[in-house]
């Protein structure tokens, strides 16, 4: 059974839309609800459309590393924003920050976007990694 | 005590030197092993002869977050076995450099050998009871590899399985009681345990921990009735049987003995235990021995006798008891590693190992008969060797025991006497009279195999003729260390006449008799093989498959295959174990709400109860999943009307990924539409769902019930804007305040990930098959009707 060519052509602005979403809700999650999981949860809903919509090659293309690297890469991300505080001396994790001046403002940076990044990632490979391969028959 | 840092030199040299060892040359690595092991007999040396009574201590290394805090310290006790460890095991390495000068493998066994004199100089030297540890159990793991050197026999196998088994579980008795004993006394350091002793006895983790650390002591030390993994383990090249199971590794349960005796020395119930079970493995031992024709399983079963006797010795405790103790503890040592290299000779030279058939080798090999008559000498405890003075000590000792002193007497008498007619055996009968016909026709090896047998027999006689030397130097700090207090015991080689050298002389007298005799006794002894069927090889056999037995019953009882009888046993026992202690422990409560008429929130509530409703009048799966995703939405809503818009957020992107996984899952699985159960087995079902309902129920009511803390949430709310620059405080939580949790939880995730795509593929890779196999891991298509499981649907 082919999807719809309604479902097949939306497929991609609803991917892009999601993406950019969870990227927004992993940006903002600091301040307002939101965060990594959430995000890599909003992403991972995208992907699985669009999965169901073009199939699982097309979809494994769209993300470009296997599911399970994803899941490597967020896990070593998140890993590695707490080596930092050792370099200061500070406890592990322990979150460095540094504050960007923008214009009147500042804009906080830290180690614990990095930290939120990598549980998006490991969020969307975990999404990915269970979904894509029930849909391999 | 004097400090120094030079205490870690030693070890650190053994550990380099096994790395090194196994990247040099194979015919260079044995001398790299014996250079090694001299250097670190020379640090002792030097260290240990100026420590006196003082003793070294080293305090460089400690982690305080572990709660470890000691070093390494050398006085009297250590000094000794560091010295036995390192000179004994020079000899070894020059003797295994010819005795495996054709085995390709033989830099491992160096490599091996090397890393186990590091366990033991470790073990021997530490000051912290975990440091103790690590090295214990590092000795038993060395000795793992090492009795399974020649890993292509199935019984060398079985040997190091056993020898592993049996000594790991004692070290984890060890490590039980030694932590009990860091409790009484807080503090990790040895010295600093005995200096608590009246604390310590006063806990009443006292008595659970000395029968813990004997426990552990024990089955290192070969004690009955864990003797059995000695001999057993005679299956490793003769070097390893006369460096680890008779020289030195176990001894380090008797070290460890001697070690903790100031501790418990008074205490009766330590006393009778290793008065006791000392006497009997001595007794066990020797009979055992008698009956032995192996040449190492004789001298494995003496080890046993000796090593009762020691622990005999530790029991008794006098002054007298502990100097004799750590006499024979070096005596043995010298002889008995003599006797197995001269043994591991005859093998090499002969190809025969069976006492009974050995006969006359002295003229073939005069060299080799010199080493084993002076190891013999010194065992059958004839002057002026070292051994004389051992048993005389001895007996004076036994004759003051405040426990079984009689049985004790009586019972030395008879081990010294099966002593002294094995050593006969060795001597006499192996290489006295006429030569028997051998495989090979025997020669004396080189002089890197001779030096083992002949250094260790001259040195029994040098440290009785040089006695005031030894004594003032080794043995008097080792005992004074031991006691906790200098033993004023004045040695010497000849104590006059008295009674005890008549006992002496008997001893020997009845020893020889016992020689004349020992073929018959020997064929006597093997005839009663009810030891056979019923000794502790047995039990541990009888043991070993019980543990598979149950683990098989449990397998099949939990691991069965039915996924509907997993989820009726996780809700099961969830159920249970929220429910039990709520109701036995009396927990159960109400909060106290008032009703109002109406609220919009009622909406969210009665999605939640139709959904529920739904799910169990489904008639097919896919509507059933439907329903159960109302629920979770109308929770979602409920998150989101009290003030959870984060949770809430997660929830709705959770349920949707669920509704479409397994609306996805199921619509290309082929499962049948209708529910197949019976009728009683959906009551069973009903039942389940509702008492894990009820009882998630009652413990959130309970837990409302309680006033809440705000301890927690409200320093969170404070700090999380200053100390992490974040507004919501939910988020900063994750990532920052509990950071090290939520790595956790990804780690489990990404876990998760990688075992769902391997369960997928391996089921696609061979479908059905877990269907037919239940041990085989469960596919994906293990969905209850095709599967053919045990479950009745």
């Amino acid at each position: 059974m082919r999807p719809s060519l309604i479902l097949r052509t939306s497929a991609t602005p609803i991917l892009v839309m999601a993406v950019l979403y969870s990227l927004y809700i992993v940006l903002r999650g600091h301040n307002s609800p939101g965060g990594g999981f959430i995000g890599g949860l909003i992403a991972g809903v995208g992907i699985l459309f669009f999965a169901i919509a073009r199939g699982r090659q097309e979809a494994l293309r769209c993300l470009r590393a296997a599911p399970t690297t994803l899941c490597g890469l967020g896990v070593l991300l998140a890993l590695t924003s707490g080596i930092p505080a050792l370099l200061v001396g500070q406890g592990y994790l322990t979150h460095q920050w540094f504050f960007i001046p923008l214009g009147d403002s500042q804009i906080p940076m830290g180690t614990a976007l990095l930290f939120d990044v990598g549980v998006y990632l490991t969020v969307i490979g975990t999404v990915c990694a269970i979904f894509l391969n029930l849909i391999r028959r | 005590m004097m400090p120094t840092a030079v205490l870690a030199l030693p070890i650190l040299l053994a550990l380099a030197a096994s790395v090194a060892a196994a990247l040099v040359p194979r015919r260079v690595s044995p001398g790299l092993g014996a250079l090694a092991a001299v250097a670190c007999c020379t640090v002792y040396a030097m260290l240990g002869w100026q420590a006196g009574s003082q003793g070294w201590f080293s305090h460089f290394w400690s982690v305080p977050a572990l709660g470890v805090a000691g070093g390494l310290r050398l006085d009297g006790l250590a000094s000794v076995f560091a010295l036995l460890i390192t000179g004994i095991g020079t000899l070894i390495f020059l003797y295994t450099a010819r005795y495996l000068h054709d085995d390709p493998r033989s830099r491992q066994l160096v490599t091996l050998l090397l890393l186990f004199m590091m366990a033991m100089l470790g073990a021997v030297t530490a000051d912290d009871v975990i440091l103790l540890f690590i090295f214990w159990e590092l000795t038993s793991l060395a000795s793992f590899f090492l009795v399974g050197y020649h890993h292509e026999s199935a019984e060398a196998r079985k040997a190091a399985l056993q020898a592993l088994l049996v000594t790991v579980a004692g070290g984890l008795a060890l490590l039980a009681g030694l932590l009990l004993l860091v409790q009484a006394a807080g503090t990790t350091r040895i010295s600093g345990i005995l200096e608590a002793r009246e604390v310590i006895l006063a806990a009443p983790a006292a008595t659970p921990a000395m029968l813990l650390i004997l426990l552990g002591c024990f089955t290192k030390s070969a004690q009955v009735p864990f003797h059995f993994w000695l001999p057993s383990a005679m299956a490793a090249p003769t070097p390893v049987s006369a460096y680890l199971h008779s020289a030195t590794m176990v001894k380090l349960g008797i070290y460890v003995m001697a070690r903790l005796s100031p501790l418990f020395a008074g205490e009766a119930l330590w006393h009778v235990l290793l008065t006791g079970f000392g006497l009997a493995t001595a007794l066990i031992g020797t009979v055992l021995a008698l009956r032995a024709t192996d040449l190492k399983r004789i001298l494995a079963y003496t080890t046993v006798a000796a090593l009762g006797t020691l622990t005999l010795l530790l029991g008794i405790g006098s002054p007298l008891a502990i100097v004799a103790a750590l006499t024979f503890l070096v005596v043995h040592a010298f002889y008995k590693a003599g006797l197995f290299l001269t043994a591991g000779i005859i093998d090499h030279e002969t190809g025969l190992r069976n006492a009974t058939r050995l006969r006359g080798l002295g003229r073939a090999m005069p060299v080799t008969a010199v080493g084993a008559v002076l190891a013999a000498l010194s065992m059958a405890g004839l002057p002026p060797f070292l051994g004389f003075l051992a048993k005389e000590l001895m007996y004076e000792a036994v004759a003051y025991a405040e426990y079984f002193r009689l049985a004790a007497a009586a019972g030395l008498f008879l081990v010294n006497t099966g002593t002294v007619a094995i050593a006969a055996v060795l001597a006499i009968r192996v290489f006295g009279g006429t030569l028997a016909p051998t495989p090979r026709a025997p020669h004396d090896p080189p002089a890197t195999m001779l030096a083992g047998p002949l250094v260790l027999g001259l040195l029994s006689l040098a440290a009785a003729i040089a006695l005031p030397v030894t004594a003032a130097r080794w043995l008097e700090p080792a005992a004074a260390a031991t006691l906790g207090r200098a033993t004023g015991v004045e040695l010497a080689l000849w104590h006059g006449f008295n009674p005890i050298l008549l006992l002496s002389a008997a001893t020997v007298l009845a020893g020889l008799c016992l020689f004349r005799v020992w073929p018959a006794l020997g064929q006597w002894l093997r005839a009663r093989t009810l030891i056979d069927r019923y000794g502790a090889t047995q039990g541990y056999d009888a043991a070993l498959r019980g543990l598979t037995t149950l683990a098989r019953a449990s397998t099949e009882c939990f691991q069965h295959g039915s996924l509907r009888g997993y989820i009726r046993l996780l809700f099961g026992a969830a159920a249970a174990a929220l429910l039990l202690p709520l109701v036995l422990g009396g927990g159960l409560a109400t909060p106290a709400f008032e009703l109002v008429w109406w609220d919009i929130r009622y909406l969210a509530f009665a999605g939640l109860a139709v959904g529920a409703i739904a799910a169990t009048r489904a008639r097919t799966a896919f509507v059933a999943v439907m329903a159960v995703g109302l629920v979770g939405f109308a929770t979602a809503v409920l998150f989101l009307l009290f003030g959870a818009p984060d949770v809430a957020f997660t929830q709705f992107s959770v349920e949707t990924l669920m509704a479409v996984i397994i609306a996805t899952t199921l619509a290309r699985i082929p499962i049948p539409q209708a529910d197949t159960r019976r009728r009683g087995q959906k009551r069973l079902d009903a039942l389940i769902a509702i008492t894990t309902g009820a009882a998630v129920s009652a413990i959130l009511l309970a837990i409302l019930a309680q006033p809440l803390d705000t301890r927690l949430s409200d320093w969170f709310g404070q700090y999380s804007l200053l100390a992490a620059h974040g507004h919501n405080v939910v988020n900063v939580i994750l990532v920052d305040f509990r950071a090290l949790d939520t790595l956790g939880e990804i780690t489990v995730l990404a876990i998760a990930a990688f075992g769902v795509v391997a369960l997928l593929r391996s089921g696609a890779a061979r479908p059905g098959r877990a269907a037919r196999e239940p041990a085989a891991p469960p596919g994906p298509v293990a969905i209850e009707p095709q599967t053919g499981s045990r479950d009745p649907a």
